[in-house]
């Protein structure tokens, strides 16, 4: 117990040492002044312009960071592995995309108040769950709320039955796997396989202009760095403590009095909604959603993320978000057909010979030359 | 009608098959320029002397019927007999002038031949001429129906020509008669029959199109219950598609039944297992084709014994070189058998090609069994259901009859103490593990029988099976079984009200919400256990 409480800000700003808040000004930095200069205002044949493919690229895997950084809480800090975390960037991702096909106006192919697909299935109004969409705000609510609330429905039966482990992974999964069902229907209201594609403008700018995805690319960028604050806040508070107990012996932490629901429940809807955030910034860039963000392996593929870049470090999920998505579109690109081999042998490696990711190898490597000055660090975030 | 009456009464007094020869007169009219004259002359044939007048009467159908000098003759084999006396002629005579027939006289033909083909001696023949039969029958040939039934005594062709009986006499001037007909009618289970029926309880304009109410409401009595007994055939239809789904579930789902239900082991290749299995049987039909095309129809029995050996080889791999470094952890488990997943899926492509390869069923799995006029089960997917059941049998003859079984039982009750008794559990493991993954190839090899064969036709098995274990219950064979039938009964009746889509999320968030009820599934291990 602590005698006074400490100010929130000053209990923020010590969650971080001042290292970690240098490294974060200067991403900040990178990526709010550098990176739009270096895109927007130097000439394309100059040696250091941006091209349009490294921002959309890089914006796409910045959201991709929210993700991991969402799913190492819920795992890396909850011990829960979430095989349904691409349902909540979906579902982000669908609910901004709302807004975006009704800023299409009448400029479609039809030429109607209503999205194309509406038009295209005989449709004479908006549904219900349409309603408002066009307001900017509204669906900045929507974002926000309805995956939490999806989530905070199903983690509040689940947790409260003490559904954990596998058997939590495996009806994610069923969930998921429901919604890609349910969204692939042209009966839902959400585009069928097509899904929504073919926005024009955001907030009324054009969303193909150099400016729009230089200010999308800084505010993933914004949003992850927000996200790590917030994360790293959490993980060194009291509430983070009780989270890693709950993640490494359950039925102790129980035994002690607290209730592991609400802890779990928190961190569970936190992480569909960072997830929701993330998929809301991310449809905007890539200028498509469809029901296939929900498949299986989509989710699983977060979790490999997570796992090659360090569970419970904060910086690992970043890096392996970085690492395995650059590894796919370099793959892709030049060698499709050993994609598959190369992310299949990572899911083994990552899981045999990397527990703790390339952070935990990193610092292991480290510790063995120099004085292990990094320990202590990585003790405080694999157990608490 | 008078005509044709006379002629049926010289019929019923002649003896049956008297005429060795054909009265030519009989046969002029068909070569007539009226239709109406010549459907009275097919009728008045097929009355006077039904054995001799069937080859006329088909080779008026195949348009080999001729004249050439007022003499009708057949051409056969470009050999040329009189129609009459049914005796060769050589030299054949020159100026043959075909006979045509339109339509409407061809559809009086065709019935006509089917009735004719009633009096075969032949089973099969007149069981097929029954059918035809019914679908065709008018007042006409009810005089030859009478006579058929009278000569017939198949206890089912019975049924069938009593039904044929019936429906000519619909059009009977007398109430009686009409009314006895719809009656009979009703006890008919072909929807066919129904559509008959239903002008019987309609108006036409202001006027019932049946006038004696009588009548009308036999009919609607009669309608109800076809349709009472349509919809028990529905529903039967219905059971059985359930059976099936069931019996692939559960296929799919046996061998997850080891290696998850008793070893604990999260395996997502699992899928890929299935897709092992199904690639041996491809195999094994390339294998016949190439060097046994006598015995191309036998490739499945060889491909059992391959799909489960190749299943169970690459299960072992997996086993010992991952799988046995990350027990205890079933997350890491999960993730590492994704990777296997992928892998193995890159593999078949990279081997067999992206796009799905056929397996062809063999001939003894075509066709099916007909139960009943609109329910027709169909080999291929009776014979899975056998060997669903056959496979359940064998491994639960396995896990409790063997020593391997026992070995197996005793790790997964206690790991420690079957060590201490000298089980050597390290190699259990890797059996038990390889047992799983040869039944997932088997389920592989059956699934190749009724799906598409493909690189990623795992995929759409993973979540399914891993349902039917977890609502099933972790730790024995009889849940995995009642909870594959229980979804695969459950999902096709859904189905029938919602589309298959809406039943399979309904059948999703069912579990789910199942499982917050009762997290240990429908057959829970009795006893206390502590967590680790």
């Amino acid at each position: 117990m602590m005698p006074a409480r400490t100010p929130f800000i000053v209990r923020l700003g010590r969650s971080f040492d001042a290292r970690s808040w240098q490294m974060a000004g200067l991403f900040a930095a990178c990526a709010l002044i550098a990176v739009p200069f270096m895109h927007l205002a130097l000439p394309p044949d100059h040696p250091l312009h941006l091209s349009t493919y490294f921002i959309t690229l890089t914006g796409k895997i910045l959201c991709y960071a929210i993700v991991a950084v969402a799913m190492d809480l819920i795992w890396g800090y909850g011990g829960i592995l979430s095989l349904g975390h691409g349902l909540f960037f979906a579902l982000g991702g669908y609910a901004f995309g709302m807004y975006l096909m009704r800023q299409i106006g009448r400029d479609g192919s039809y030429q109607s108040d209503l999205p194309d697909f509406m038009v295209f299935l005989d449709w004479q109004e908006l549904p219900w769950f349409w309603a408002g969409s066009d307001s900017f705000l509204w669906v900045a609510l929507l974002v926000l709320v309805v995956p939490a609330l999806i989530a905070f429905v199903f983690g509040y039966f689940a947790f409260r039955s003490r559904i954990k482990g596998v058997y939590f992974s495996i009806i994610t999964q069923a969930l998921t796997y429901a919604a890609m069902l349910l969204f692939f229907r042209n009966e839902t209201g959400f585009g069928g396989n097509n899904g929504f594609t073919d926005f024009k403008r955001i907030l009324g700018y054009p969303i193909t202009a150099p400016e729009t995805r230089v200010v999308l690319f800084a505010l993933s960028a914004l949003a992850l760095i927000g996200t790590l604050l917030l994360a790293r806040y959490l993980v060194t508070s009291k509430f983070g403590r009780v989270l890693t107990a709950i993640r490494d012996a359950e039925s102790r932490v129980m035994f002690i009095g607290y209730h592991p629901l609400w802890y779990k429940l928190f961190v569970w809807t936190l992480s569909a909604m960072l997830c929701a955030i993330a998929g809301a910034l991310y449809v905007p860039q890539v200028g498509i959603i469809n029901p296939s963000e929900m498949s299986v392996a989509n989710s699983i593929e977060i979790a490999i993320w997570v796992a090659v870049g360090g569970r419970g470090t904060l910086i690992g999920p970043v890096l392996g978000a970085f690492l395995v998505n650059l590894a796919k579109s370099w793959f892709t690109v030049s060698f499709p057909e050993y994609w598959l081999f190369f992310l299949g042998t990572l899911f083994i490696v990552a899981t045999l010979y990397l527990p703790q990711g390339v952070v935990g190898l990193w610092l292991r490597l480290r510790r063995r030359e120099p004085p292990p000055a990094a320990a202590a660090t990585e003790a405080k975030g694999a157990r608490a | 009608m008078r005509k044709f009456g006379l002629l049926l009464c010289g019929w019923l007094l002649g003896a049956w098959g008297a005429h060795a020869a054909i009265d030519p007169e009989l046969l002029k009219p068909l070569a007539s320029d009226d239709s109406a004259v010549r459907i009275d002359a097919i009728a008045a044939l097929a009355q006077a002397s039904p054995e001799e007048a069937l080859p006329v009467l088909k080779a008026l159908a195949e348009d080999a019927l001729a004249v050439a000098g007022g003499r009708m003759l057949r051409v056969e084999d470009g050999r040329v007999f009189d129609a009459a006396s049914n005796s060769e002629l050589r030299p054949p005579p020159a100026g043959l002038e075909t006979i045509g027939i339109n339509n409407r006289v061809r559809r009086e033909l065709s019935a006509a031949l089917a009735a004719l083909r009633l009096f075969s001696a032949e089973r099969p023949v007149r069981w097929q001429a029954a059918q035809e039969v019914t679908l065709s029958a008018d007042a006409k040939m009810l005089p030859l129906l009478d006579k058929a039934l009278a000569a017939e005594s198949d206890p089912e062709i019975r049924n069938r020509l009593q039904l044929a009986q019936a429906q000519a006499s619909l059009g009977s001037s007398d109430a009686a008669v009409r009314h006895a007909a719809v009656r009979t009618l009703g006890e008919s289970s072909d929807p066919r029959v129904r559509q008959l029926l239903i002008p019987f309880t309609e108006k036409r304009g202001e006027v019932w199109v049946e006038a004696d109410s009588a009548v009308r409401a036999a009919a609607g009595t009669s309608i109800r219950s076809i349709e009472q007994r349509l919809a028990w055939a529905d529903h039967l239809g219905r059971a059985f598609s359930g059976l099936s789904l069931g019996s692939i579930l559960l296929l799919a789902a046996l061998g997850l039944a080891i290696t998850y239900g008793v070893m604990g082991v999260i395996n997502m290749a699992h899928g890929e297992l299935l897709m092992v299995g199904a690639y041996s049987a491809w195999a094994m039909q390339s294998v016949f084709r190439a060097y046994l095309p006598g015995a191309l129809d036998w490739y499945l029995l060889a491909a059992i014994p391959v799909g489960f050996l190749a299943a169970a080889l690459v299960g072992v791999v997996m086993e010992r070189l991952v799988i046995r470094h990350l027990y205890g952890r079933p997350l890491e488990t999960l993730l590492a058998t994704w990777g296997i997943s992928l892998f193995l899926m890159q593999v078949a492509r990279t081997l067999f090609g992206a796009q799905n390869v056929e397996v062809a069923n063999p001939v003894w799995m075509a066709g099916g069994i007909e139960v009943l006029p609109n329910l027709m089960l169909p080999w291929n997917r009776i014979i899975i259901v056998a060997f669903s059941i056959a496979v359940l049998v064998a491994m639960w003859a396995i896990l409790n009859l063997t020593r391997l079984g026992m070995f197996v039982r005793a790790v997964t009750q206690n790991r420690p103490m079957a060590g201490c008794v000298g089980v050597p559990t390290g190699r259990i493991d890797t059996l038990a593990f390889g047992l799983g993954a040869g039944i997932a190839g088997l389920g592989g090899v059956a699934l190749s029988q009724i799906a598409n064969v493909g690189p990623d036709m795992g995929q759409g098995y993973i979540v399914d099976s891993f349902m039917v274990v977890v609502l099933g219950g972790v730790g024995q064979l009889a849940g995995a079984v009642w909870a594959a039938l229980g979804l695969g009964v459950f999902t096709k009746f859904l189905e029938g009200w919602t589309g298959a889509v809406v039943a399979k999320i309904v059948v999703l968030v069912f579990i789910i919400i199942f499982i917050q009820k009762r997290p240990q599934g429908l057959f829970a291990l009795k006893g206390r256990f502590v967590e680790a």
